[in-house]
C-alpha cells in the first residue's frame, strides 16, 4: 500500500510536467490547428538556457526561471514569424506547418547541440534547497512540491488569462472562428503571435522543471517527451486545455504504475501508445472532446 | 572501367544506403499520392526488416522466401490496421500511426525473438546493390504505371477532395487502404533487403526519427510526382558526403543544413524540388507557343 502510494505520488508529479508540456502543444493545436512539432525543442531550450544562466551567469533559479521562460516565449513569437505565419493563407496549412515545423525543430535541435555540445549536463548541487519529508512511508521532496507547485500555479495563471484578459479572449476567440474574429476587429496576427509566445513559454518552463526533476538535461531530451506530449493531448481531447491538465497526470500515472505493476521499465511506453492508439480508434475527440475544446 | 571499381569501393554502401531510402520514400509516396499522411512508414519497413531476418536466421529461410515473406507480413498488419485507422484525417492519421511505430517499436524492444534492445546481430548479408536498384526501378515502374490508372486516378481525387471523391462514386475506403498497403509492402520489401544488407538492425532504427526522415525526403523532392522523392533521398542521403567533402564536419552544421533545406522548400517551393525542373519546362513550352507572335 505504501510502495503504491508512493507510485501515485510520483506519477503525480512527473504527470504535471506533462501537463504542463502538453498544455503548449494543444493551444497552438486548438488555435491554429496545427500540430507543432516544433514545441519539444523549444522545450529543450527552455531548459538549457536556464541551465545556462545558473551556471555561467550565476543567478539564482528562481531569477533564471522567469528569463528562460521568457526566452521560450520569445523562441515561440520567432517559429510564428518564421515557419508558420508566410504559410497561413494556403489552403493545406495543416500539411505544411507541420512540415515547417519539424524543419524548425531540426534547426533548433542542431543549435542546441551547437551551443550547449551533445553531453547530457544537470543543474550543479544545490541549485534548489532540498527537504525531504516522510509522511507514513511515503517519501516526498521538496523540489517535487515546488516542481508542482509552479506547474498549478502556471496552469492557473493561463486559465484565468484566457477567461479574463483582453488578448485571452481574443485568443479564444480566434480559436473558435478566426474569420468571424477577423471580421469583429480582432488583430488576427497579433492573437496567433501571443499564443505562440505563451504556448512556448509554457514548453520552456515545462523543460526546466523536466530537467530539475530528472536531474539531466540534453539536446535530445525533447525527443523523449515529445510523443508522450502527442499521446497526452490525444488522449484528453486535442485542442482542450483542462483535457491536457489531465491526460498528463492521467499520463504520469500510468507510467508510474505500469513500472510498479510489471516490475521493469520496459513496457512503460507500450501502455501509453496503446492507449494513444485505442483512444483514436474509439474516441479521437478524446477524453474532453471537441465541444469543450473550444471553450478553452 | 577502373575509375568505376574504384567510385563503387568508395561509395558503394552510401549508393546502397540511397537506393534503401529511395524505396522507402517511395513507400510513403504511394500513402501520399491518395492524401494520407502515414507516419507508420518505418514501423513496416521495421515488420519487414524483423520478420525477414528472423526467418533467415531462425529457421533457415532461403533469401526470397525471407524478403517475400517479409514484404507481405508488413502489408497484412497494414490491412489489419489500415480499416480502422484511416477514418481518421490529416494530423489524426498522422497522429495514430506514430502511436502505431511506436508500438512496433517497443514490441521490438520487448520480444527475445527479435534481440531485444540490442537487435537482431549476425544477419547473412545477401542483399546485393543490383538487387536494391532492381526493386527501386520495378517499384517506380509501377508507380508510374499506377498513375495513369483507375487506382492512380481514384487516389489523386481523393487527395484533392475526399468528400467530392465518395460522391462521383470512388469507394474512397476501398482505395484509401490501398495506397496505405501498397506502402506497406515496398516498405516491408526495403525493410527486409535492408536486413540483409547490414548485417544487425535496432529497433530504434525504424522509429520516430525514421518516419519523419521519410517524410522530409518526399517533400525535399515533391509529391507530385513519383521522381520527387527518389530525388529528395539521393539528396539527402548524399547531403552528409558532400558537405563532408567540402569541409564541413561538425554534426550540428550538418543537421542545420537539413532543418534549412526544408524549410526553404517548404516556404518557397510547396511542390518540392522536382518542381523546379517542372516550372522550367513549362516556361520552355509557354515560350515556345509564344514565339510565333513574338517574331512577327
Amino acid at each position: 500500500m505504501e510502495v503504491f502510494l508512493q507510485q501515485l505520488i510520483n506519477g503525480l508529479f512527473i504527470g504535471s510536467v506533462y501537463g504542463l508540456f502538453a498544455v503548449g502543444y494543444t493551444l497552438v493545436f486548438g488555435v491554429l490547428d496545427i500540430l507543432n512539432l516544433a514545441h519539444p525543442a523549444v522545450f529543450t531550450l527552455g531548459g538549457l538556457v536556464a541551465l545556462w544562466l545558473v551556471e555561467g551567469a550565476h543567478l539564482s533559479i528562481w531569477a533564471a526561471f522567469p528569463l528562460a521562460v521568457l526566452f521560450a516565449g520569445l523562441l515561440g513569437i520567432l517559429l510564428d514569424r518564421i515557419a508558420f505565419a508566410p504559410l497561413r493563407h494556403r489552403a493545406d496549412s495543416y500539411f505544411s506547418g507541420l512540415i515547417s515545423s519539424i524543419a524548425m525543430a531540426i534547426i533548433f535541435e542542431s543549435a542546441a547541440l551547437g551551443i550547449f555540445g551533445a553531453r547530457t549536463v544537470r543543474f550543479p548541487a544545490g541549485t534548489v534547497s532540498m527537504h525531504i519529508w516522510r509522511f507514513s512511508g511515503v517519501t516526498v521532496t521538496s523540489l517535487q512540491v515546488e516542481i508542482v507547485l509552479v506547474a498549478v500555479l502556471l496552469m492557473v495563471a493561463l486559465t484565468s488569462f484566457l477567461h479574463r484578459t483582453r488578448i485571452g479572449k481574443a485568443i479564444r476567440a480566434v480559436a473558435e472562428s478566426e474569420r468571424t474574429a477577423r471580421l469583429l476587429g480582432i488583430h488576427v496576427d497579433a492573437v496567433i503571435a501571443w499564443t505562440f509566445f505563451i504556448s512556448s513559454a509554457l514548453g520552456g518552463a515545462a523543460g526546466i522543471l523536466f530537467g530539475l526533476y530528472f536531474d539531466s538535461l540534453s539536446p535530445d531530451m525533447g525527443r523523449s517527451i515529445e510523443l508522450k506530449g502527442l499521446a497526452v493531448i490525444v488522449l484528453g481531447g486535442m485542442g482542450s486545455i483542462p483535457g491536457a491538465i489531465l491526460g498528463g497526470v492521467a499520463f504520469g500515472l500510468s507510467e508510474v504504475m505500469t513500472v510498479a505493476i510489471t516490475g521493469t521499465s520496459n513496457l512503460r511506453d507500450a501502455v501509453a501508445f496503446t492507449v494513444l492508439f485505442l483512444i483514436l480508434l474509439v474516441r479521437p475527440s478524446g477524453l474532453l472532446g471537441r465541444g469543450r475544446i473550444r471553450e478553452a | 572501367m577502373d575509375f568505376f571499381t574504384h567510385f563503387l569501393a568508395v561509395y558503394g554502401s552510401l549508393i546502397n544506403f540511397i537506393g534503401i531510402n529511395a524505396l522507402l520514400a517511395l513507400s510513403l509516396y504511394v500513402t501520399l499520392s491518395a492524401g494520407q499522411l502515414s507516419l507508420g512508414n518505418a514501423a513496416f519497413a521495421g515488420i519487414g526488416a524483423y520478420s525477414a531476418g528472423v526467418l533467415t536466421m531462425h529457421y533457415n529461410a532461403p533469401f526470397v522466401v525471407s524478403i517475400i515473406t517479409g514484404a507481405l507480413l508488413a502489408g497484412i498488419v497494414a490491412l489489419a490496421i489500415g480499416l480502422p485507422v484511416l477514418r481518421l484525417r490529416g494530423v489524426f492519421l498522422a497522429i495514430a500511426t506514430l502511436g502505431f511505430g511506436e508500438v512496433v517499436r517497443i514490441a521490438a524492444v520487448n520480444l527475445d525473438i527479435t534481440g531485444g534492445a540490442q537487435g537482431l546481430v549476425g544477419i547473412p548479408n545477401k542483399t546485393t546493390t543490383w538487387m536494391i536498384f532492381l526493386a527501386l526501378a520495378a517499384a517506380s515502374y509501377f508507380i508510374a504505371r499506377m498513375r495513369t490508372s483507375r487506382i492512380g486516378w481514384s487516389f489523386e481525387s481523393i487527395r484533392e477532395d475526399e468528400t467530392a471523391a465518395a460522391v462521383t462514386g470512388i469507394n474512397t475506403t476501398y482505395y484509401k487502404t490501398l495506397s496505405f498497403t501498397i506502402g506497406a509492402i515496398i516498405a516491408g520489401l526495403t525493410g527486409a533487403l535492408y536486413a540483409h544488407l547490414n548485417y544487425i538492425i535496432t529497433p530504434g532504427e525504424f522509429g520516430f526519427s525514421a518516419a519523419v526522415n521519410l517524410l522530409i525526403y518526399n517533400i525535399v523532392g515533391g509529391t507530385q510526382y513519383w521522381v520527387g522523392p527518389l530525388l529528395g533521398a539521393t539528396l539527402l542521403t548524399s547531403l552528409p558526403e558532400v558537405l563532408r567533402g567540402i569541409g564541413v564536419t561538425a554534426g550540428p552544421i550538418r543537421m542545420c543544413v537539413n532543418g534549412v533545406i526544408l524549410l526553404l522548400v517548404i516556404l518557397y517551393l510547396p511542390n518540392g524540388l522536382v518542381s523546379l525542373f517542372g516550372r522550367a519546362s513549362a516556361r520552355k513550352t509557354k515560350v515556345r507557343a509564344d514565339s510565333p507572335s513574338g517574331e512577327v
